[in-house]
């Protein structure tokens, strides 16, 4: 039995707060924030579901190690992936959708839109306290797409990330024009890949530059939220689906994912479960 | 649910839009117009338009920030230091194009008129890229497919390519409308091959075997695949360490696996990012760096790639 788009009450009905993550630029750790956002929104004691509408290149199912996982439908729509056995953390992306994981989603724009019509209204996402959405680079069809869809549930705003180098700042900018032009708001700007502490001397190295996303904030008059480091143990537990954020406290990562994470708490009054 | 590709003909085959399958599909009448019904003549136009432009490259991966705008760049730059070769660098990225600034561009609006103009970097070297055509850098290009597509068939149809040694066109990450229009705008043309960039981590693979799946889909040859970001050594003590760790044993691993050549493992070095920042060739400001090493060894292998290509009935002295 499927739930028709559009006569449902809302799939969404049960969802308190929705973040969208975006950037103009492709690799700048998109799904890394997205993943660990709602990693530290969980140990905050709050209940997420990640809806992945990267539909080219869907990454955050291997990052919570459940790629390969089947999609059931239920009375209300299709049930997501639950991530975990106290059912914290939910998951949608058209990486459980496929037969093969090498398999290409070769589609046009039409195709994506709809499937991601249908992501919004045909999943079951019952009660969350937040839905964090991860997206591809660009300002396209998926990205128009899930805007239009998500907008009778007057999203809770965007972060936006980048890296310090020009070549990311220069895309961004177009992404925060975007977001400016489809009236989302920029909850704020993050900073990631910012610098590299050796392991064996702590000498810092500005591998991707320094300096652009901070600027970049300044310049568009958005909050800027921090800057989070490379750290090798972070795309590790990323590469094996592991909690980044219980595991290891005492990363230098750590502190900027969790003020990221605050201030997404700090937005929404007090008092809700 | 929308079923995933397995009863989809393909959008690129000649029962696109036509077969049982899609009905009901959203895009049934984009794909019925398009390589189902009679052939978009601009494919025949861009054939003709090509015949002086000997070898086509596209630089592609599944996974975005890898590095293909900085390798597509840089293999621009490292062709055309042989003054008596023609370079032309399509950058075909409609919403993030970066080949301008890191062509040191930037700012630059096409001065010509579009039909006759590519930007100049040097004498042997053109670039032509979305970016010139936006007024500010804030200009967001919030376009749906079909208006990519016509703006990727204009970039190849309304040029005066003229005598050109090497097209390199620079993509964005997926494996979506830009690539579908350009792999079948260039099809009559003879693309020589693609090459895929990744980085070591499994995160990148999974995209990139998605894209090398789509290369085997639409019959597109692999020159070979680079691996960017391939450890780190650090200025100060000089040890080294993977910052994106290859968990699942890096593109050597995947290369061996699906057959397909390695061209080389490019270390991270800061200059690069450095060099891309202010538009500078990185091989010229660090020759000696081991990232320009080995840039200059995939770039030859490219060359002697293409140089087995030639295409049918076509002879060194020109046609």
């Amino acid at each position: 039995m499927e739930a028709a788009a559009g006569e449902c009450p809302g799939n969404l009905a049960g969802v308190q707060h929705i973040v969208l993550v975006l950037s103009g630029k492709g690799g700048v750790g998109k799904s890394t924030i997205s993943t660990e956002l709602a990693l530290a929104l969980r140990h905050a004691g709050k209940k997420v579901g990640i809806l992945d509408v990267d539909l080219c290149g869907p990454s955050v199912p291997r990052m919570l190690r459940v790629q390969g996982r089947a999609v059931h439908q239920g009375d209300s729509g299709w049930v997501p992936v639950f991530v975990d056995r106290e059912q914290s953390i939910s998951l949608m992306s058209v990486g459980f959708l496929l037969e093969q994981p090498d398999e290409a989603v070769v589609w046009r724009g039409p195709k994506k839109n709809a499937l991601i019509k249908q992501f919004v209204s045909d999943v079951a996402w019952g009660q969350l306290d937040y839905l964090v959405v991860d997206t591809p680079p660009g300002t396209s069809d998926e990205h128009m797409a899930v805007v239009d869809a998500l907008r009778p549930y007057s999203p809770l705003g965007a972060l936006v990330v980048t890296t310090p180098q020009a070549v990311s700042v220069g895309d961004v900018r177009r992404e925060l024009t975007f977001c400016r032009k489809v009236g989302l708001r920029v909850i704020g700007l993050v900073e990631n890949m910012s610098g590299f502490v050796c392991p064996h001397c702590s000498e810092c190295t500005n591998i991707f530059s320094r300096g652009g996303g901070e600027e970049l904030a300044r310049h568009a008059g958005v909050p800027f939220l921090g800057s989070v480091p490379l750290d090798p143990e972070l795309t590790r537990s990323l590469e094996d689906g592991r909690d980044f954020i219980q595991d290891f406290p005492d990363s230098p990562a750590f502190p900027a994912l969790s003020s990221i994470a605050q201030k997404i708490l700090s937005q929404t009054p007090a008092g809700l479960s | 649910m929308e079923e995933v590709p397995h009863d989809c003909p393909g959008a690129d085959s000649a029962q696109a839009g036509r077969g049982a399958s899609c009905q009901g599909c959203p895009n049934q009448r984009l794909c019925a117009s398009g390589a189902g019904a009679a052939a978009d003549p601009a494919i025949e136009e861009i054939k003709e338009k090509m015949k002086t432009v000997k070898h086509k490259i596209l630089v592609l991966s599944g996974k975005g920030g890898v590095g293909k705008s900085t390798f597509s760049a840089h293999l621009a730059h490292g062709l055309a230091e042989d003054e008596n070769t023609q370079v032309a660098l399509l950058d075909i990225d409609i919403c993030g194009p970066s080949i301008p600034k890191i062509m040191g561009l930037e700012g630059e609006q096409v001065r010509a008129k579009f039909k006759e103009g590519w930007e100049i970097f040097s004498d042997n070297l053109g670039v032509m890229s979305v970016g010139f055509l936006l007024s500010s850098p804030d200009d967001a290009v919030i376009w749906r497919g079909p208006k990519k597509n016509g703006m990727i068939k204009q970039f190849l149809r309304d040029v005066d390519w003229g005598e050109v040694d090497y097209l390199i066109v620079d993509t964005p990450p997926g494996t979506s409308d830009e690539h579908l229009s350009v792999v079948q705008y260039l099809a009559a043309a003879h693309i020589d091959g693609a090459v895929i960039i990744t980085t070591p981590q499994e995160v990148s693979l999974q995209d990139v075997r998605k894209e090398i799946s789509f290369c085997h889909k639409v019959k597109l040859p692999i020159i070979g695949v680079v691996e960017n970001m391939s450890g780190f050594i650090c200025p100060k003590c000089q040890k080294e360490s993977q910052i994106f760790p290859p968990t699942t044993g890096g593109a050597e691993a995947m290369c061996q696996d699906l057959k397909i050549p390695l061209l080389g493992k490019v270390p991270l070095d800061p200059r690069i990012g450095k060099s891309c920042d202010k538009g500078q060739s990185f091989l010229v400001e660090a020759p000696d760096s081991p990232a320009t090493v080995t840039y200059r060894s995939i770039i030859q292998r490219i060359q002697e790639f293409c140089s087995q290509r030639l295409p049918e009935g076509e002879n060194l002295v020109g046609s």
